[in-house]
């Protein structure tokens, strides 16, 4: 469970974000968009603490961020960076381990149940094969795959994830957030994940939260989100909404200049 | 290599890591081993040759519950043997085991906390501190010692340490400490006090001499007084070192990533920072500037035996002792009785060496 109240943070005292109050519970999929510059890796940045707050409180699990240690706060929220930079010598095997940081303290090493839970979020991606390569030999969505198991690793009740199908085709696409989706329900957690693509937000997220200029626009479920009039306003795009032939969820669609 | 792993392995998951790990700890043991062995023979070399077997027994013969008695060999008592392994030859390579050792390891640790190749212990103004301070201490008037050390060391540690903290002072942000400034600045004020050693070089005269022969490094002439300084510091310093090892591989994730994995970035780069450049001044003020040990020992065992930290720290520092110990061996034994500046064979030996290693190993990533 993560909640922020009235959060306001941005770099060198100019805030990006503005009063920003969300909510997301255990097992939901809670969905960030907004255009580029409207704040959605801002705003899980100062979720992990790598920035600090202006004004407000972020709470996990009802705890005030500010009050927690990282070590304490790396065991419950996990983090999938945007395009994460990972040490080209290491092997994808050694990074997924990585994750067992937070819980091992300064000077234990890792045991046999680190390797486990290790070799299970692997499992879990379905990154086995890549365990003993070097990742700077991987492609985008290998790494990505590679820092969904790290993050598993963690055994972490939240996990954010910023655009993590930016590098992604869209067969891997489907695979991350159909893996991010299943974990959340079946193991109830929290997930918060800041999205480009509005189709993908629709299909995979119970609520949205739309931002726009720092500020929340709107939130709800996809229906009421995705739709052409919100669009028009925060992207200033012109879409037609359309509903998916499967589950009826709102589909955005653009239709090219000339055939207007 | 693992290949895609059938469902009958996950109850004994394949896990290639503790397999890295065995050759790693391997590696460590047969390091020490020979870090031992070239202890000894470092001892056998020297004006007189003595034999290997003489050497071990002298060496051994102190030590209690051993029994060895001081051997003789040839026209040398037990005395003048004990006195010019142990008194004259051992102190010195001893030294150069601790400041190969210092080298290595700070070295790997600065590459480390930069995640870049290029760092090496001397890159916060360790170097040109101690340059300038040694040059200073060669030119006051009047004689300084403390603890039977003259003005020299002295100087070159106050300037090696005042020199980081300046730097350190210069490059923090609020409460942070960007790698990029602390490089800048640390590169700004190594060309500022190497411009003031410089100038002083000029204008000084005779010592001319003595400045140059110390900024190139040296270990004639070490009394054991400074093996048993310089000791304690490599020794604390590394142990703090070897600690950070696991929070030194998270953060060459990045420092963003490090943090949301629940490293204090700041508090372990302040302490790795001040433990490496402990041990890099307490290097440097009796040996002078020795030069490439620090940036080529921890490439070459990166490239060897992998980027893990908790293995290559400790193994860059054992690779260090024993480079610097045979290239100070050769410093003052091939065109005996002259004594070539041991930085001149560091750079001499190493740099190919090193090329070799980065042809045979093309395409691999260093970080």
């Amino acid at each position: 469970m993560i909640e922020l109240k009235d959060v306001s943070l941005g770099y060198n005292r100019r805030a990006v974000l503005s009063h920003i109050s969300l909510k997301a519970a255990p097992g939901e999929m809670l969905g960030l968009i907004g255009p580029n510059g409207s704040g959605k890796s801002t705003l899980i940045r100062g979720m992990t603490r790598i920035i600090g707050l202006f004004s407000g409180h972020i709470l996990v699990n009802g705890r005030d961020l500010e009050d927690m240690e990282r070590e304490e706060l790396a065991r419950i929220v996990a983090t999938v960076p945007q395009s994460a930079a990972l040490p080209g010598a290491f092997t994808a095997f050694e990074v997924v381990l990585m994750g067992r940081t937070p819980h091992l303290g300064f000077l234990r090493y890792e045991g046999r149940k680190d390797l486990d839970i290790a070799w299970q979020a692997m499992e879990a991606t379905q990154t086995e094969y890549l365990a003993e390569r070097r990742v700077g030999e991987l492609s985008g969505g290998e790494r990505q795959r590679i820092v969904i198991a790290r993050a598993l690793t963690q055994q972490p009740k939240v996990i954010l994830l910023d655009e993590p199908t930016t590098y992604l085709d869209i067969n891997h696409q489907v695979e991350a957030l159909d893996l991010v989706r299943k974990l959340c329900l079946e193991q109830s957690l929290t997930v918060v994940v800041a999205l480009h693509d509005l189709n993908l937000a629709a299909q995979y997220c119970d609520r949205l939260v739309m931002l726009n200029e720092g500020r929340v626009f709107t939130e709800g479920g996809p229906m009421e989100v995705l739709t052409a009039v919100n669009i028009k306003e925060v992207y200033g795009a012109e879409i037609s909404i359309l509903h998916h032939p499967v589950n009826g969820l709102p589909v955005a669609l653009v239709t090219a200049g000339e055939s207007r | 290599m693992i290949s895609r792993t059938t469902s009958e392995q996950i109850s004994e998951p394949a896990i290639p890591y503790t397999l890295h790990w065995r050759s790693r700890i391997y590696a460590l043991i047969g390091l020490s081993g020979l870090l031992v062995v070239v202890i000894i023979f470092a001892t056998t070399l020297g004006s007189v040759h003595i034999p290997f077997a003489t050497c071990f027994q002298v060496l051994f013969s102190p030590l209690p519950f051993l029994h060895i008695t001081p051997p003789c060999w040839q026209t040398l008592d037990a005395a003048t043997l004990h006195t010019i392994i142990l008194d004259i030859r051992l102190p010195r390579v001893l030294l150069a085991g601790l400041v190969g050792a210092a080298l290595g390891v700070a070295g790997a640790t600065y590459q480390g906390l930069f995640r870049n190749p290029l760092a090496d212990p001397y890159l916060l103004g360790v170097a040109s501190g101690a340059g300038l301070g040694a040059t200073v201490a060669f030119l006051i008037p009047f004689t300084i010692s403390w603890m039977s050390f003259g003005a020299v060391p002295l100087f070159a540690f106050a300037g090696a340490v005042g020199a980081v903290a300046v730097v350190y002072s210069l490059a923090r942000v609020g409460r942070t400490l960007p790698a990029t400034t602390l490089i800048l600045a640390g590169v700004a004020l190594g060309s500022f006090f190497s411009s003031i050693t410089s100038y002083l070089m000029t204008i000084c005269g005779e010592e001319l001499h003595g400045i140059v022969f110390w900024l190139m490094g040296g270990l004639s002439l070490t009394r054991w007084s400074e093996v048993l300084t310089v000791f304690p510091c490599v020794l604390v310093g590394t142990v703090i070192i070897y600690l950070h090892g696991r929070p030194l591989n998270v953060m060459q994730l990045d420092e963003e990533q490090a943090q949301q994995l629940g490293i204090n970035v700041e508090r372990v780069k302040l302490i790795l920072l001040g433990a490496a450049s402990l041990i890099t001044a307490a290097a440097v003020c009796f040996t002078g500037l020795i030069g490439f040990v620090g940036i080529i020992v921890p490439h070459a065992v990166r490239l060897i035996w992998g980027p893990d930290y908790r293995f290559l720290l400790p193994l860059s520092t054992l690779v260090g002792a024993i480079f610097l110990i045979v290239a100070d061996t050769l410093a003052h034994t091939i065109i005996p009785p002259t004594e070539i500046p041991v930085g001149v064979i560091t750079a001499f030996c190493g740099a190919p060496f090193f090329l070799y290693l980065l042809r045979k190993r093309q395409g691999f990533a260093f970080f």
